[in-house]
């Protein structure tokens, strides 16, 4: 059994975040890039799912810049057991139907059974690649789960939109994605960094991938402006008296809000 | 007026009605070209979900039968086949879990690019452009496609704009179906729509939103008293959620709902930049903490320093005073 976690590296949302105002990229060097918080669960879940299944490789696929790199050793350190990092200058820059297209190349490269992924990063939140690669790749999808369970080759898992909790099922192989419902991803330990430095990182190019991705050929979306808004500056702040009650319904009022 | 056709895929509720967002969906529909919906939905409701978005602004209404069993497929085989009836200028839906699924299949099947999260849509005189608000509305950003119909996804309850109603011209849409794999649906559970007669958080011009800092969900109901006093919506931390005090769908914030209201209360919640990143941009922000050094008072246009469970009910008091 072979499966597939896409880890994408994102800014830390525990900092600020940044645009360049000149391409419209995030900037990767202004913040800490980790590994995208959701996914990381699904991380968590291949690992823990493997250590009771004997027989199962779990890799760590990604698309990202070779600066990546420290963020991949995460998951090998976490216990994935080979990594494969698609890494092009030709992909700076790249849209949603670029990244399906790519990650849908490697997966026929590395080969898989269930393909694990988050339902929307914390990044460009678009939550639309599982879905891409489902139809790229001709693939069930179980999108926007709380729970999974992989049987055989059936995977059966918990769908949960707005008001609607579906109980979903299919055959191997799939794709499906996590969400903040599945069990928080456990720690790197010592032991895990040491061993992540001798499992295999592969790192490929578009050429290397050997399929006809045609980066400027196909309809993309771009960036045509970008600017940042003012921070918000604070306003009054005053402690608590017995008045505190009255002034704020002034407030609101004096701004038609009450 | 642009007389070509925008191709919309409208959301029908588990109860089958039109969801709320629909109305902003085919307000902006309505100012770039002539707003055609697809409803996805079962006989029963054909007629009835056709009059109502008819009365939305759809100028044409088609419509494509469900199927309960096949998980995304069917309705992307229904836009698929709405788009070569329809040769649209652009595709769109709300950005909601069941479009997303949708269009980037669709998008991907028919080789067209796709702009997420949008805030607004407009034309300019190189096409359809999409409005963005990035990284919790730090960055305003405008995207197009390079070429095709773009495909995008709006964010619910942002468009203000609404279409004027239109006659009801409804057919039904000849679907050939896709022989894609799919998920099946082995089972359904639809939790009640809450009673309640406040407004949807998405959406909303008022929103108080409670954290960690009202200690229960017994505590919480203070947040209920004052969203009432103002007819507001109620909004939460993902703290408050996590401990169980509301249900998910009032989180705020990066990973919940993303708002702009005019009026943001926030009561006992600190300003943790992922929850910031959901009501950074509302354009009056009222905060109540005890804690002086909280970050949210850094983007409160109004702060106290103070315990919500004495400044609030005295809040309550002087709106209650102010009224009679
Ligand atoms: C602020 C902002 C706005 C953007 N808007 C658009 C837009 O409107 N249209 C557009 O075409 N592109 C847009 N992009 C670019 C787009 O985000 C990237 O192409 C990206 O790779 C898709 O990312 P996502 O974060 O939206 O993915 P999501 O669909 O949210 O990701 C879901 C899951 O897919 C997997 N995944 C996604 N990307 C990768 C990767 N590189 N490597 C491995 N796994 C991955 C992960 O498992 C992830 O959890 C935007 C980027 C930013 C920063
Ligand atoms: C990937 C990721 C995504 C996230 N997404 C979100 C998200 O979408 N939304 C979100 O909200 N969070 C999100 N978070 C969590 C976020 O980091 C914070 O943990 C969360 O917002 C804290 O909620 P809180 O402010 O209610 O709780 P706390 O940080 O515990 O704050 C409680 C506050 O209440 C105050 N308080 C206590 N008692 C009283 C009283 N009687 N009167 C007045 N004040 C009082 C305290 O001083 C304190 O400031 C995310 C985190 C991560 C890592």
């Amino acid at each position: 059994m072979k499966i597939v976690v896409l880890v994408k590296e994102v800014p830390d949302t525990w900092g600020e975040r940044y645009l360049n105002l000149e391409t419209g990229l995030a900037d990767r060097h202004a913040s800490a890039r980790v590994i995208d918080e959701i996914v990381e669960r699904g991380l968590e879940f291949a690992i823990s799912w493997a250590a009771k299944n004997p027989g199962t490789e779990v890799i760590a696929l990604s698309m990202a810049p070779v600066e990546a790199t420290t963020n991949i050793r995460k998951a090998l350190a976490m216990g994935a057991d080979r990594a494969v990092l698609v890494a092009d200058e030709v992909l700076v820059g790249a849209d949603i139907t670029l990244t399906a297209q790519v990650l849908a190349a490697a997966l026929t490269h590395t080969g898989y059974d269930l393909i694990v992924a988050g339902d929307q990063t914390t990044d460009g939140a678009g939550g639309v690649i599982p879905a891409a690669l489902a139809e790229l790749l001709d693939l069930p999808l179980l999108s926007r789960l709380a729970s999974i369970d992989v049987t055989g080759d059936e995977v059966r898992a918990t769908h949960i939109s707005e008001r609607v909790t579906l109980s979903l099922s299919a055959s191997l192989p799939a794709i499906v994605s996590v969400t903040e419902r599945f069990p928080d991803p456990r720690l790197t330990n010592f032991k895990g960094i040491v061993s992540a430095k001798n499992k295999p990182l592969e790192v490929l190019s578009v050429a290397d991938l050997g399929a006809s991705i045609d980066v400027l050929g196909s309809a993309r979306a771009i960036l045509t402006d970008i600017e940042a808004k003012p921070p918000r500056v604070a306003g009054r702040k005053e402690v608590e008296d017995a008045d505190s009650g009255k002034r704020l319904a002034d407030f609101l009022k004096q701004n038609q809000l009450a | 007026m642009a007389t070509d056709n925008i191709l919309i895929l409208l959301e029908v509720t588990p109860d089958g009605h039109l969801a709320k967002s629909n109305a902003g969906l085919l307000g902006i529909a309505a100012g770039l070209g002539k707003p055609v919906a697809l409803i996805v939905t079962s006989q029963d409701d054909a007629e009835r979900l056709s009059n109502a978005a008819a009365e939305l602004g759809a100028a044409q209404v088609l419509l494509a039968d469900d199927d309960s069993t096949s998980f995304v497929t069917p309705s992307v085989d229904a836009l698929e086949g709405a788009y070569l009836a329809t040769t649209p200028t652009a595709v769109i839906a709300t950005h909601s879990a069941y479009a997303r699924d949708v269009l980037a299949r669709f998008a991907v099947r028919m080789g067209l690019a796709i702009n997420v999260d949008a805030v607004d849509v407009t034309r300019d005189d190189q096409g359809i452009v999409a409005r963005h608000s990035a990284y919790g509305g730090t960055y305003n950003v405008t995207s197009a496609v390079t070429y095709g119909a773009p495909v995008i996804t709006l964010r619910a309850g942002v468009a203000d704009a609404r279409a004027v109603a239109q006659p009801v011209a409804a057919e039904k849409l000849l679907v050939t179906k896709s022989v894609r794999r799919s998920a099946v649906i082995d089972a359904r559970e639809v939790s009640d729509a809450p009673v309640t007669s406040r407004p949807d958080l998405r959406g909303a011009d008022r929103v108080i939103s409670g954290g960690r800092g009202l200690g229960s969900a017994e505590g919480f109901t203070l947040v209920e008293q004052l969203a009432d006093a103002l007819g507001a919506a109620v909004g939460a931390s993902r703290a408050a959620v996590d401990a169980g005090y509301v249900p998910q769908s009032s989180q705020v914030g990066q990973t919940g709902v993303q708002i702009s209201p005019q009026l943001y209360v926030a009561l006992g919640i600190s300003g943790a930049i992922q929850h910031k990143a959901g009501m950074q941009t509302s354009k009056i922000i009222i905060a109540i903490n005890k804690d002086e050094t909280a970050p949210i008072f850094d983007v409160a246009d109004y702060g106290v320093v103070g315990d919500v469970f004495t400044v609030v009910p005295k809040l309550l008091d002087a709106l209650a005073a102010a009224d009679s």
